[in-house]
């Protein structure tokens, strides 16, 4: 256990609960009668409420995006390295809210919510949740506080998503969109590996059609396929040659199916530690949500149609390994930027480390971080 | 950063650039020329620059920066999207100049392009004495030298004529640092970098794009 915490922490940090009574009409169809939205928030809101800062979570993240929760916690949050004191996120100077999404499984309403009424859990039955209904809720959560412009929407892969809808959506309520590893729609091939994760889930026989809280059981073993396919693509090629190469656990071939490889191991383990934190139902609809973002879709499919009522000044930023959602994705965005005449600065960062890269501390990356968000006006 | 400051050529440049015109600065460096022009002209643009340490460079100036490979072409920006398109001592450093210049006027109503000449006696000095030339505008040796198309200003004249394109206006930076636009005597022979002010013959449109 450390003795304190590290002096460019936002140290210890509680999730908080932002219950909204108000419906919440979403975009399938269904209504919400009531929610809660769980989040975090590190930093000070100037009397201006002009300094807040957006933090918007990838697929399986959550709002513990910095600092801890308890002394013993042996990792922080999930972009610690990038929200902190003197850090690229500084907040000495910015007030940063992070919420869990909703039909997550981190506090805020989802499947493992209790459906109002009925005393279970709505698990299957949670409506499924698009990228502009997140939107819309973190809306609400902004006038909670108050904020009536975000200083910058930020977020990497789903979260870059959810950036660039904002950014769309709310015109006047974003300064800065800051768009990282992300893509203006999942190509066929993203939507295939999300299809095998969701039927390896689908498939588990202690899956129940989704009510597995019912039968007291969780389809432990499709959430860790899931999470195992995820995770390759996640990496780049190199990486994984690097980490891990063809290294044998045993020193040699043992002709059998045990683990063997070393990459077999390691995805076994990130497979099983997944299970623990995070809900099969959760993870469905993260990755419908993923599917079904295209901001482009109601404007004749044009992103640059789509993009024309933006106000915000964007960063954008992707990794050269990353192969989930490739620079190229990354400058489709960019170009549709350059069309409508907007401000926009982008950097490809060299990185072997893939898709992941986005969540790591590269010099270049923060370096950059640092630099736009410096630039970033603010009120005293 | 005040104009004094600028390097002879930028300051050169800035006098064609109309105030509130759209530029692109390829190769921006750490954009303080464009920092410049927006502040004194009122631009709006961006910068193309490949190296991330400049590109932070930018981002600290807040101006507006597109990671890029020039010789990657410029397929995201559309023809005729900006009033100019900017280019100083970079041309001699890229894979097909040519196919370059074609695109800049795709994309640009006028470009700027400068580039140290070779044509300088200076370099013809060190020619006749046998040597590949070494001067503070090209500083490396042969073997290290990312300038790979060096040319003369008569060889760059050359080329403009025979891809349809119009000289509107030359100027020259002289190895006194002065900058002289309009009628030069003997320019080849005087400019250490030569200043071109270019368009297409038919404009933005007929410019094609480099295959």
């Amino acid at each position: 256990m450390p003795e304190s915490l590290p002096a460019d922490s936002v140290g210890l940090v509680e999730p908080r609960i932002a219950h909204f009574t108000t419906p919440l009409a979403l975009d399938c169809g269904a209504i919400l009668d009531a929610y809660d939205i769980c989040y975090e928030a590190y930093g000070t809101l100037n009397s201006a409420r002009d300094n807040a800062v957006l933090i918007c979570h990838a697929l399986s993240g959550d709002h513990h995006a910095a600092g801890y929760h308890a002394l013993d916690d042996a990792k922080p949050g999930w972009w610690d390295n990038c929200i902190g004191p003197g850090k690229p996120v500084d907040t000495n100077r910015f007030f940063v809210v992070s919420p869990n999404n909703l039909g997550g499984c981190g506090g805020s309403t989802g499947p493992l919510s209790v459906r109002p009424g009925t005393g279970k859990r709505y698990g299957p039955d949670f409506p499924i949740v698009t990228v502009r209904d997140w939107v819309e809720s973190q809306a609400r959560l902004a006038d909670e506080f108050g904020i009536e412009s975000w200083a910058a929407v930020m977020g990497g892969s789903l979260g870059g998503m959810q950036a660039l809808q904002w950014a769309i959506d709310y015109p006047a309520r974003v300064r800065h969109a800051i768009v990282i590893a992300a893509a203006p729609r999942l190509s066929t091939q993203n939507i295939a590996f999300n299809e095998v994760a969701r039927q390896a889930i689908r498939s588990d026989t202690n899956f129940h059609d989704g009510h597995y809280y019912e039968h007291d059981t969780v389809p432990e073993h499709g959430l860790k396929l899931a999470r195992m396919i995820g995770h390759i693509t996640y990496l780049s090629d190199d990486v994984l040659h690097t980490r891990f190469g063809r290294e044998l656990r045993s020193g040699k071939i043992a002709f059998g199916f045990g683990v063997e490889f070393e990459i077999e191991s390691y995805l076994r383990h990130q497979g099983e530690s997944f299970v623990g934190r995070f809900d099969a139902n959760t993870y469905l609809l993260m990755t419908k949500s993923l599917d079904y973002f295209d901001p482009a879709q109601r404007f004749d499919g044009n992103l640059t149609t789509a993009m024309e009522r933006c106000s915000a000044r964007f960063l954008v930023v992707s990794f050269s390994s990353d192969w989930r959602f490739s620079p190229a994705r990354s400058r489709e965005i960019v170009r549709a930027l350059l069309d409508c005449d907007l401000d926009v600065s982008y950097l490809d960062i060299e990185s072997d480390l893939g898709h992941d890269s986005f969540l790591l501390p590269i010099p270049d990356y923060h370096r950059v971080l640092k630099a736009y968000f410096g630039r970033i006006e603010v009120a005293g | 950063m005040n104009a004094a400051a600028l390097r002879p050529e930028h300051r050169l440049i800035a006098e064609w650039i109309d105030k509130g015109s759209r530029v692109l600065d390829l190769g921006c460096g750490d954009g303080s020329f464009l920092s410049e022009l927006e502040r004194t002209k009122g631009v709006t643009g961006y910068g193309i620059e490949i190296d991330p340490n400049n590109i932070v460079a930018c981002l600290e100036r807040g101006v507006n920066v597109i990671h890029a490979n020039l010789d990657e072409g410029l397929g995201d920006f559309d023809a005729g999207s900006f009033d100019y398109v900017v280019m100083t001592q970079t041309v001699q450093a890229m894979r097909f100049p040519h196919q370059l210049l074609d695109d800049i006027l795709r994309i640009g109503r006028e470009g700027i392009v400068t580039f140290p000449n070779m044509g300088h006696w200076k370099c013809r000095l060190q020619f006749a004495l046998g040597r590949m030339p070494v001067t503070r505008h090209l500083p490396n040796t042969w073997y290290d030298t990312p300038n790979i198309h060096m040319c003369t200003i008569d060889d760059f004249d050359d080329l403009c004529a025979s891809r349809g394109i119009t000289v509107i206006e030359r100027a020259i930076v002289d190895s006194q640092h002065r900058a002289l636009i309009g009628m030069q005597l003997l320019p080849n022979l005087r400019a250490e970098i030569a200043v071109y002010r270019i368009r297409h013959r038919e404009g933005p449109q007929a410019a094609s794009s480099p295959s």
